[in-house]
């Protein structure tokens, strides 16, 4: 049956058992993304400690596609260097605009690869990639406002 | 137990939408319960944009040759039906417009334009312009713009915990300082039918236009504006088995005599000086450019489709459906329905919740089963705002809809509690 594809047993864990959810502080920017076809919204923190994301925390309301994915993120980014961080934003996002085509590297994506049927999905795609969204958008702001502290 | 005796043979009715016929993905049959969204289409419409296209196809009120003058008359006979069909004392009071959205911003945009002669048009610092808590965004944002714009105040309705408006306040709501209330006739969320005479009286008390936003009324039951007393009323033409892309506005005679051009362009206009221009009479005042010339003669044979039902018919067809739904699915433990849960003055538009899925998680899993519905907002936030939900599943029924949907529409919300268990 088609939806066992889109809400594999992973996504559904993820739904019911999210991973570091809640706001924590300290953060170093955060982001809050709306999804207006559908009123999701996912609020993403991001502390940084040098390279690394120290932690990745988030807080939102929204289908089990958008909520397990920020549980995923959250898996896969936080405590991680940056520049791997940035590589599996990239690898999810290529993996969501795939419409179905791409073939997931689990040992980029972890749980993420559960995520591939609903690049099947084009209404479905945009829950997924809220948080990552917001996600990106906190980084680029932590980073700007850290370039901004050295010039100081 | 309850009344679920229909005076549509449905059957016979579905037999006259092609689109019933088809097999969803998994050869699983159709059931569409997504017409507040847009309706399906009959046979007669299809034929008549395929023929206007393949046999008359010509532009309306300029061309001089025989293609022509079939096309105007086909445009214009259009008006005639469309007038008709709301009671209309004059085929000039229907202008032809993209859709709902658009009918609704020409009277914002032209409230807020300052150039009407009568200043009883002209919005300012100090007016007000009131609406309510159960609009759709379509009938907000012009009205935040218009406000904006002009430096009047945006006024509202609230909601009572049964999903009807509170009307409670409307003396000190509606008064003097008033030019428009703007507001829907049913809900395109919660179905309520709102009761828009005490509306219409405290309005005319005070000297205020009243606008109406029938898209979710029209379709679904009788409708005289002579007989609702508003000024003005949008509607919608893909909501009532008509193509998309055609809306109406009708308003009274003098107010649209009244309201200065919105759109300028070709048609709309008296003579064109480069010094100035003065403007053709309604309707044509508000009909810039070409129209949407087969969706008109679309939406004409949309009327004479609906009007071969009879809409007291569809109306009781509606209510017997929506009073079966609304026990049906009462009786599903963790949905709650959002907006009245008795079938009294409230339209075929049953919003609900169910506890610990999220709407979009409903209508997918109920999507594999071939149910159609909406999930989200429904484009109108501030209703979910009020009843502190994000977003609700909405089934919506229409001339085509019968018991056996709403089954399949309760047994696939059983379904989708087994899976998210």
């Amino acid at each position: 049956m088609i939806t066992e594809s889109l809400y594999q047993e992973i996504i559904l864990d993820h739904y019911k058992h999210p991973v570091g959810r809640g706001l924590r502080e300290p953060f170093d920017a955060e982001a809050h993304h709306v999804n207006p076809t559908c009123g999701d919204e996912i609020t993403v923190r991001v502390r940084m400690a040098g390279d690394t994301v120290a932690d990745l925390s988030y807080e939102g309301q929204g289908c089990s596609i958008s909520q397990a994915s920020a549980s995923v993120l959250h898996e896969l980014v936080s405590g991680r260097e940056l520049t791997e961080a940035v590589d599996r934003h990239e690898a999810f996002v290529a993996l969501m605009q795939g419409r179905g085509t791409v073939e997931p590297d689990e040992d980029l994506l972890g749980d993420g690869i559960a995520f591939a049927g609903v690049a099947r999905y084009p209404a479905r795609v945009r829950c997924a990639l809220l948080s990552w969204m917001a996600f990106r958008d906190a980084t680029t702001r932590a980073l700007a406002d850290d370039e901004r502290g050295h010039d100081d | 137990m309850y009344d679920l005796h229909s005076p549509l043979d449905v059957e016979r009715v579905r037999k006259d939408f092609p689109i019933l016929d088809r097999r969803l993905a998994g050869d699983r049959p159709l059931v569409y319960l997504d017409s507040a969204n847009t309706s399906q289409k009959p046979r007669i419409v299809l034929d008549a944009l395929a023929d206007h296209y393949e046999r008359h196809n010509a532009n309306v009120a300029r061309a001089l040759h025989q293609l022509g003058e079939e096309a105007t008359a086909a445009y214009e006979g259009a008006r005639d039906m469309v007038a008709a069909f709301i009671g209309a004392p004059s085929r000039d009071e229907v202008v032809f417009t993209k859709n709902a959205s658009e009918a609704l911003n020409l009277v914002a945009h032209t409230l807020a334009s300052g150039l009407a002669d009568d200043p009883r048009y002209r919005l300012g610092p100090g007016d007000e312009v009131v609406i309510t808590e159960m609009e759709h965004h379509s009938n907000i944002v012009p009205w935040q713009l218009a406000c904006q714009r002009t430096g009047a105040t945006l006024r509202w309705f609230g909601l009572t915990d049964e999903g009807r408006l509170d009307m409670s306040n409307l003396d000190e709501l509606v008064t003097e300082r008033t030019k428009i209330v703007s507001m829907v006739h049913q809900s395109n969320v919660l179905g309520t039918v709102n009761s828009v005479s005490p509306i219409v009286t405290r309005a005319r008390e005070v000297g205020a236009l009243v606008l109406l936003d029938c898209s979710q009324s029209v379709p679904h039951t009788p409708v005289d504006v002579t007989e609702l007393g508003a000024d003005l009323i949008a509607f919608t033409g893909h909501k009532m088995c008509g193509p998309t892309g055609i809306g109406v506005l009708w308003g009274r005679s003098d107010v649209l005599d009244a309201l200065p051009p919105f759109l300028g362009g070709g048609e709309m206009i008296e003579t064109v000086a480069m010094e100035g221009s003065t403007f053709a009479a309604i309707p044509h005042k508000f009909e810039a450019g070409t129209p949407p010339i087969a969706q008109v003669v679309g939406l004409g044979a949309a009327v004479g489709y609906l009007s071969g039902l009879g809409m007291h018919n569809i109306a009781a067809h509606e209510k017997a459906l929506t009073t079966y739904a609304l026990h049906r699915l009462g009786e599903v433990g963790g949905v709650r329905i959002i907006g009245p849960r008795l079938p009294i003055s409230r339209g075929g538009t049953v919003s609900f919740t169910l506890d610990g899925v999220h709407p979009h998680d409903v209508s997918q899993v109920l999507d594999e089963r071939g149910v159609a519905v909406r999930a989200g907002h429904h484009c109108a936030r501030p209703v979910c705002v009020r009843y502190g939900i994000p977003a609700t599943t909405r089934a919506s029924f229409y001339v085509y809809t019968t018991t056996a949907e709403i089954d399949e529409l309760v047994a696939g919300v059983e379904h989708v509690k087994r899976f998210f268990r």
